[in-house]
This record gives C-alpha cells, structure tokens and sequence, in this order.
C-alpha cells in the first residue's frame, strides 16, 4: 500500500497534476507518526509512510492548504476520513476543483496507549506481521493479535466504503453494520444520577488543551466562541469544574448534525476522555428523530437540523425524554 | 538505607498520610496515571509517569489570586491567600522534580510570586527512582540521573524493598515520623540494579541525544532557520504540549464577575493559542509557524539565555507521547540540527 | 491571610480628573484614595491599570515623576479595557499597580545631551514624561527639541500644553506635523519621517522615539541616512502583558521581556534580538 502511494505522489508530481501532497510522515519511533505536506519526490521517498499508525485524519489541513492557492493538491484519505472531506465540502470550506482525493483501504489502526497499557516500553521497533504485532523492546519481544490493541474507534469502524475519490488504492469496502452505539445505549440505561457521575468522572479529568476542538474537521470557526472574550463564554479560567464541563456539552451541540463519528476528539485526548460518546448520543438520537442520516455521506442532502419538514419531532420530546 | 518492605507500602503511605496531606500517582481506570489525595486504599501507581506532570502542585491550572468588592464607584481589593497547609508529594520522578527548579528560576526570581512560594515552601517532595524508563526519555540530555532524583527524600524500588533516604532537613523530618516502620538494610544489590537500569537506558533510541548545539548563544541561528515553516505545518495549535510539560509556566490573568462580587483567576495560558500575543494593535506572532517557533526557542534558546545555561525541557518526554499530531522538541532538535 | 505584598495584587487610585485630548484619546489623573501618588516611578516606566471584572492593561505613565501630586496616563481607546477607562467618570477608582520596566536613562546615558523627540500620534504619551521631566531639570540636559505629528490637528495630544507652555518654553524647540491639508491649521503637512527628514537634526543629539510601528520603522530609516547610529536612537515598545513581571511569558523579544528588560530599548539592543515585534 505504501509504495503504491509513493508511487503515485511522485507520479502526480512529476507530471504536473497536483504540485503537493496530503499524506504522513515518519516519526522518530515506531507509532510518532505526523500528518504533512510534501512537495517533492525525495521527501516522499524518505518520509511518507502508511502503516498500522497512521491514525490522523489530514482531511482539515485542506482548509489551510485551499486558502493558500496554488496548484492542485493530492490528498490520501482513509475511508472515515471521506466523510469528514465530504462535510468539509458540503460546509464550503475547501475546494473540490483543488483538490486530488486518493481513497486508501484501511484495516484499522493500533492505538499506541493500548500497547503501553499492557506494561509495554522501551519500544524499539513493531511489525505487523499477517495480524500479530511484534514488539521488540530493550525489556523483550512481545507479541500479540493486532485487533487487540486497535484504536476503540477502528473496532467500531462503520465505514469501509470510501463516499468521496478520484481514484482508489486498494480495494473500496462496505458501509458496515457497526456496533457503535452500543456505549450509548449503555449510558442511556444509566440513572440519571449514573450518568451524571459517568460525565462528570470524564470531563473532570480535562486541562481544556482544547485538542480536541482543534483537530475536528467540523470546527472551523474562524474565531471560536470560546477564545473570544466578547463572547461571554469564553472561559479560560473557569471558576468551577462544572462550568469547564460545558465547553465539551456546548461544543456537542455546535457539532450535531455535522459530525461524522470520524473519532479524532477522543484521539487525541491526552486525559483518554470518550469525547465521541456525546457526538454518537447526538447522532443516534438524529438517527431515530429525523430518520437514519450520516453526515459526510453525501454532499447535497439537507441536514435534519438544519432543515425542516413537517414530520420533525415536536420540541415536547425533550420533556419526554427526560422523564426517568 | 533505611527501607521497608514492598508489600507494606500501603502501611508507609498510611502513615505519612497520618502526619501530613499525601498526595502519589494513582492508575486511572482508563490506564493512565495522576496524582491524587490519599485515601484509604489508594495503591502507589508503577506507571513511569502521570499525564500532568506534578508542576500542578506548585503551579495549578486555575487558582484565585484575589477579590474584588465594588460598590458605586468604589472598589475594594481583597487579598485572599491563606497560608497554605503542608503536604507530601510522594513517587515524583526525576524529571519532574528538576522541573521545580526550573519553575523555581522564574516564581522565586525578584518579584517572588508569593502565590507559587507559599505552596513551595509547605510542600515535602519524595522522589522515586526509576527502573523502567521508556523509549520517550531524554532526561539524560540535561544532566538528570534518573536513578538519583533528589527532592527531599528519594525512595528506591529494589528486590522487594522499598529504600527511602533523606536529602534535606525537611526529608528528614518527614522520615522521622515514619521512622518506626523502617529498618536498615544493605545498599550493594541497590547499587548493582542502578548501574543496570543505566545499562538499559543506554540502549533506548534516545539515549544518545545531546544538548551540545542548543543554547543562549543560538538566537539567530535557529530563530531564522527556515525549518520552522515544515516543522509547524501540521500544528494544530492546541495546548496539549505546554499543559502536560512539566516547565512550561506561561500563565493569563482573567476576571470573573460572579454576581455577587469579582474574582480574578489566574490560569494555564499557552504560546501555542493565537490570542497569546493579540492585542488590539496587533499580533507580533500572526501565524502558528511563529507561535510554535516561541515555544521552542523559549525552551533552547531564550530560556538557557537568561539562566546560565538550563534549558527549559526536563526530558520527560510526555510532549512525545501525548502531541495529537506527533510533533515534539526532540524532532525540533534534530530537524535545527540538520545543516 | 499572609503579610507579605505580591507584584499581581494593586492598589486602590482614584480618577480625580479626566481631559478630552483628541477623539480618541483621553487623559487621566489618578491618585490613592488619600490623595497621594500611588508610587514613584521613572520617566518611561509603566504601570497595570485595571477596572476589576473588565481587565488589566498595561499603560505608560504620561505624567513626569518630578510631578508630586499625581499620575496622568493618556489613553487611546481600542480594546475592552480601554473603552472601559473612556467611559469612566471623575471619582471611579480603579486598581494600580507598578512601577515596571527599564526608564529611559534621564539620569545616566541621557544626561548632559541634546535631545531630540520625534513622536507619532499616542506615541506623545510616553514621552511626554520624559520631556517634562527634562524641563523641570533642565541644567541637567543640553538642547531639547520635539518633533511630534499626528493624522490631524484634533489628534494631537496634549495640544493645550504644547500650546501653553513647550511652545512657548525657549529653552526648547517644538516641530508639529500633521498628516494632511487641514483648515485652521497653518503648521507643516507632512509624515514624520519626512519632516525630520526635512528639518534635518544635527547628530550630537540623542533620540527618542515613540510613535505606530511603521512611523518608527522610516524614522529610523531617515535617521540613519543623516548619519545617526542605532546607538543614539531609543524607543519604547508595546506588547502583550498580563503579569508586568517577567512571569507570565507574553511578552519577550527573544530572551528580553519588554515588561521587565524594557519598555526602553535602545535600538542597537533591539538589533541583536530577533525580529518578532
């Protein structure tokens, strides 16, 4: 796969098609891996790489690479992170006519934090040899089945299907019967209490690096609420716990409809919040609504809560809902 | 040494707890360890490290500075501190515990931050040596012995004890109340499992990194480097670096006004956030590429400028595990490095 | 409650007077509650003002320090606090605190020249304390001459007592510009730059000058085509503070805090440290 993709960076830019390239890049270690822009055939030779760690969905940088022009740009796109390319454009913030979607089959990818839950360190290298990762370490070789140490996110991929390209590496896969709600339907069986104390256990752990905020393709506010102090939200300091907990309520809320469960937010949480555990109670609640939508899926179907039909649920269904 | 048995850690802890607020690094349940308040039961976590890093007890990401009373046109300033209460950190790593003296050069500098000193001078720091480091440790590169990590009691793990020994007349007091749980014993296989976990380290990828290109005297060079651009491509500009990195101490000052009465907070702030620097004139570093190279120059370069040489980074290497985009001062180093 | 003072806690000042000076800009008089100074400080040292629940905000303190009643601080209004500040009345108290920063040196490097200010638009501000602080000590300096500009006659500051008393001060020269044709105006028309340009100081004078970024930008420019070195040329600058002290880490050039190794520079300093202001 890897050298498929070279392959084509280098081809593209050779003939002129696209003068950069969306992909990643190698890190020092084994999993440190850094979405970039390549501009040139040696640096793709040395340094682009697709393996079991290329996590990062580059389909945001797009926004920042359309606003500075130039020549098309070839971007590798994972199947979830077509649907985050196809929000993107449905949202006008990048530009179709720039832009060279290459769709790579994905397997899932290994969250690095799993390994070194196990007790794993010292890790010199990891091979992924047919499903069973190796890891050589300066404290022994471990071994173990791939699956088991694969992101939360991969294991309830929902999508195999690439809904955007101009040309596929690899084989193109099905939308799949994901078990992804089920978290949500766990905490929906909670108390109200139980699930009040689930929350304020996760978001209490946050240092409001606002990681989360930053990577997801959906937040593209020029000027963010929250870093604008005329806003009258915007709370660095806030002055209770309870109220930090609200930048990740609010957030939700400004994401619903618009999310696409790609998992970026609970990625890159350095405290392991499950931040997408609100954006899929948002989405499962859509789901059952406004009837079954998937944001990305397409670009011109109208957003349930940004349209209006006459058989949209009546605001009493909060009152409802709320009922124990 | 005096030391203790492993199995009856929890006995030592207990009694510390006794005398003095105990604070060690706890396993969450999601894998991740943190420092938390002792209670009953609590187990001394074996993690390498807490994603926040202990600086948190000296330098806390929110706390009030004062208040403020207005009435018409009048104000009145109402100084809030108290006097903090004494309390143990125990299990601090080498690296964090060099990261107080780091903090200690910018909060205890003419003007001392009174805030910062009072919970400074209350706190008794009881290091952990290590035996496990991992692949992300550079501590080395900045002349820390993670087998030897100071504070004022540095405890050692080893055959089944633990070793406790006082540095400081602070350490010994806290010792002293513990006294009766501990008993003497023999140093030499502690000695042997020290050069080991040396041995160890000397074969981590890191282990050869070296401080030698980096300093005060870099300004220049490295602020005009044209490896800045690549380097902060991918930035998201998050605060995730600064805010688990053990030295970074960038702080804003907000008001809050609560409706009945004002407050003002001071808070974790970080380089990275493009409001930084903005003023209403202005905004001196526009782009993340200048916002990024900050971060870095201040830890390589600024920093060591203006303290004979100590750089602002302890090599915990937490920044190289938690960054969203794998983006770390060790790939700083090496990229600037390159001719 | 603990007895030692903290730099981050202020002090009670009192606006006792507020002038209109252009219309954008206003001057305030602040005093304790008591009616005293609420610090000494040095010609171009700063002080943190804030309006509780609204902000801090760093200002240069406009007044001379051979002022013994009060400090005056002019104030353009662009951001919160400032639109705060303008919407005060006489008797608001607000907090203070300071002095911060390096003065320009009246007692030391300065002394015994010929001084030259060249000023742009608020840019008055900070040196208004040191050109007052020169003239109530003015043996103690050689010629003193002020070249000050502004968009327009309404935008200069402090016009009443350039009018009332530098411009009729002979031991000092006063050179007004503004930027454009203007009726009622029969002074010179034209930038800063090009005026000093035009009047051409001689280089045994020392130079100070404060002004927007890019009027201190061609000043400097011009200056040096009249054979002035960077070594006779200070400035102030302005930056992003929240501590005053050298902690908060917003503030720096390289490894130099304007709060705390400025806001005085001279302008060979600043050529050692990188461009980032």
């Amino acid at each position: 796969m890897q050298e498929a993709m070279i392959a084509k960076a280098k081809a593209m830019l050779a003939d002129g098609t696209v003068d950069r390239v969306i992909g990643w890049k190698r890190g020092e270690f084994w999993y440190d891996i850094t979405p970039a822009v390549f501009e040139t055939a040696e640096e793709i030779d040395r340094d682009l790489v697709f393996d079991d760690f290329t996590a990062a969905n580059v389909s945001k940088y797009l926004i920042k690479e359309c606003v500075k022009g130039g020549g098309r740009i070839l971007v590798f796109l994972k199947p979830c992170d077509t649907y985050s390319f196809n929000q993107l454009l449905k949202e006008h913030r990048i530009d179709r006519g720039m832009i060279y979607v290459v769709g790579i089959e994905c397997y899932g990818k290994i969250d690095p934090d799993k390994i070194r839950n196990r007790g794993i360190t010292g890790v010199k290298s990891a091979v992924n040899d047919c499903g069973t990762l190796k890891i050589e370490t300066v404290y022994g070789t471990e071994t173990m089945p791939a699956y088991e140490v694969m992101a939360e996110r991969c294991l309830s991929c929902k999508s195999k299907k690439h809904v955007v390209y101009d040309e596929l590496i690899g084989e193109d896969g099905e939308v799949t019967d994901s078990d992804r709600f089920d978290m949500v339907e766990k905490l929906e069986n909670m108390t109200a209490q139980e699930r009040f104390d689930f929350w304020r256990g996760e978001l209490s752990k946050c240092i409001r690096c606002n990681a989360c905020r930053d990577v997801c393709p959906a937040c593209t506010c020029e000027h963010c609420v929250f870093d604008n102090d005329k806003s009258g939200i915007a709370n660095k300091a806030p002055f209770s716990d309870f109220e930090e907990n609200n930048f990740h309520i609010i957030r939700a809320f400004h994401v619903a409809g618009r999310c696409t469960d790609c998992g970026e937010c609970s990625r890159v949480c350095p405290q392991n919040i499950p931040l997408h555990l609100l954006n899929r109670k948002f989405i499962k609640d859509i789901n059952s609504l406004y009837g079954e939508y998937q944001a990305g899926a397409d670009t011109d179907s109208r957003a349930p809560l940004t349209d209006y039909t006459q058989d949209d649920c009546e605001p009493s269904v909060v009152h409802e809902r709320g009922v124990e | 040494m005096l030391r203790i048995k492993l199995d009856r850690i929890d006995e030592l802890l207990a009694a510390i707890a006794k005398a003095q607020t105990l604070y060690l690094p706890v396993d969450r349940s999601d894998g991740q360890a943190e420092f938390r308040k002792w209670t009953e039961g609590a187990r001394l976590s074996n993690a390498l490290n807490t994603v926040r890093s202990a600086k948190d007890f000296f330098f806390p990401q929110t706390e009030k500075l004062m208040e403020f009373k207005t009435e018409g046109k009048k104000i009145e300033v109402v100084d809030t501190r108290e006097d903090c209460e004494d309390f143990v950190i125990f299990g601090v790593r080498a690296c964090d515990a060099r990261s107080f003296e780091i903090l200690d050069k910018v909060y205890l500098v003419d003007p001392v931050d009174t805030f910062y000193k009072n919970r400074r001078d209350h706190a008794t720091v009881v290091t952990m040596a290590c035996d496990r480091p991992a692949e992300t440790c550079f501590c080395h590169a900045y002349g820390i012995d993670m087998t030897e990590p100071g504070g004022d009691v540095t405890c050692y793990k080893q055959g089944g004890y633990l070793y406790v020994n006082a540095n400081t007349d602070k350490g010994t007091r806290l010792v002293e109340t513990v006294a009766s749980l501990l008993e003497d014993g023999d140093t030499a296989e502690l000695e042997k499992a020290k050069a080991q976990t040396k041995e160890i380290y000397a074969q981590l990828p890191l282990a050869k990194l070296s401080m030698d290109n980096f300093g005060g005297d870099k300004m220049d060079e490295y602020f005009n480097s044209p490896k800045w651009k690549e380097l902060s491509e991918a930035c998201l500009g998050c605060g995730t670096c600064t805010f688990i990195c053990p030295t970074c101490q960038c702080f804003d000052i907000q008001d809050f006004n609560t409706g009945h009465g004002i407050k003002r907070y001071r808070c974790w702030d970080s380089c990275m956030y493009s409001e930084f620097t903005k003023t209403a004139g202005g905004q001196p570093r526009p782009s993340q590429l200048e916002r990024f190279r900050q971060r870095f120059m201040h830890k390589l370069v600024y920093f060591p400028a203006n303290n004979e040489g100590e750089f602002g980074c302890v090599g915990c290497g937490r920044c190289l595990v938690k960054c969203p985009i794998s983006m770390n001062i060790v790939k700083v180093m090496k990229a600037l490095e390159e001719k | 409650m603990m007895n030692s003072c903290d730099s981050l806690i202020p002090k009670i000042g009192v606006v006792t007077d507020i002038r209109i000076d252009t219309p954008d800009v206003k001057t305030f008089r602040v005093v304790t509650p008591d009616g005293k100074k609420a610090f000494e400080h040095e010609p171009g040292q700063c002080a943190m003002l804030s309006i509780p629940g609204v902000g801090e905000a760093m200002f240069s303190i406009t007044s001379s320090p051979t002022n013994t009643e009060y400090m005056e601080f002019s104030i353009k209004k662009c951001g919160c606090v400032t639109e705060w500040l303008h919407s005060m009345e006489v008797g608001q108290q607000i907090t203070i605190r300071g002095p911060y920063g390096r003065p320009f040196p009246v007692e030391t490097e300065l002394k015994g020249k010929n001084l030259l200010f060249i000023a742009g638009g608020i840019g008055l501000a900070p040196l208004r304390s040191v050109i007052n602080y020169c003239r109530d000590k003015r043996e103690n300096y050689g010629s003193l001459q002020v070249i000050y500009g502004s968009r327009s006659k309404d935008d200069l500051c402090d016009y009443q007592e350039i009018l009332d008393d530098w411009l009729k001060d002979d031991k000092m020269e006063v050179d007004l510009t503004i930027d454009r044709e203007q009726e009622g105006w029969d002074g010179h028309v034209g930038f800063v730059p090009n005026y000093v340009k035009e009047l051409a100081p001689t280089t045994d004078k020392t130079v100070l000058v404060c002004g927007p970024p890019i009027m201190i930008k061609f000043t400097l420019a011009g200056l040096k085509e009249l054979g002035f070195t960077e070594q006779q040329v200070y400035t102030t600058m302005e930056l992003r503070m929240k501590c005053g002290v050298g902690k908060c880490g917003r503030c720096n050039i390289g490894n130099k805090y304007v709060c705390k190794d400025g806001p005085v520079f001279r302008f060979d300093e600043l050529d050692s440290l990188p461009d980032e202001y």
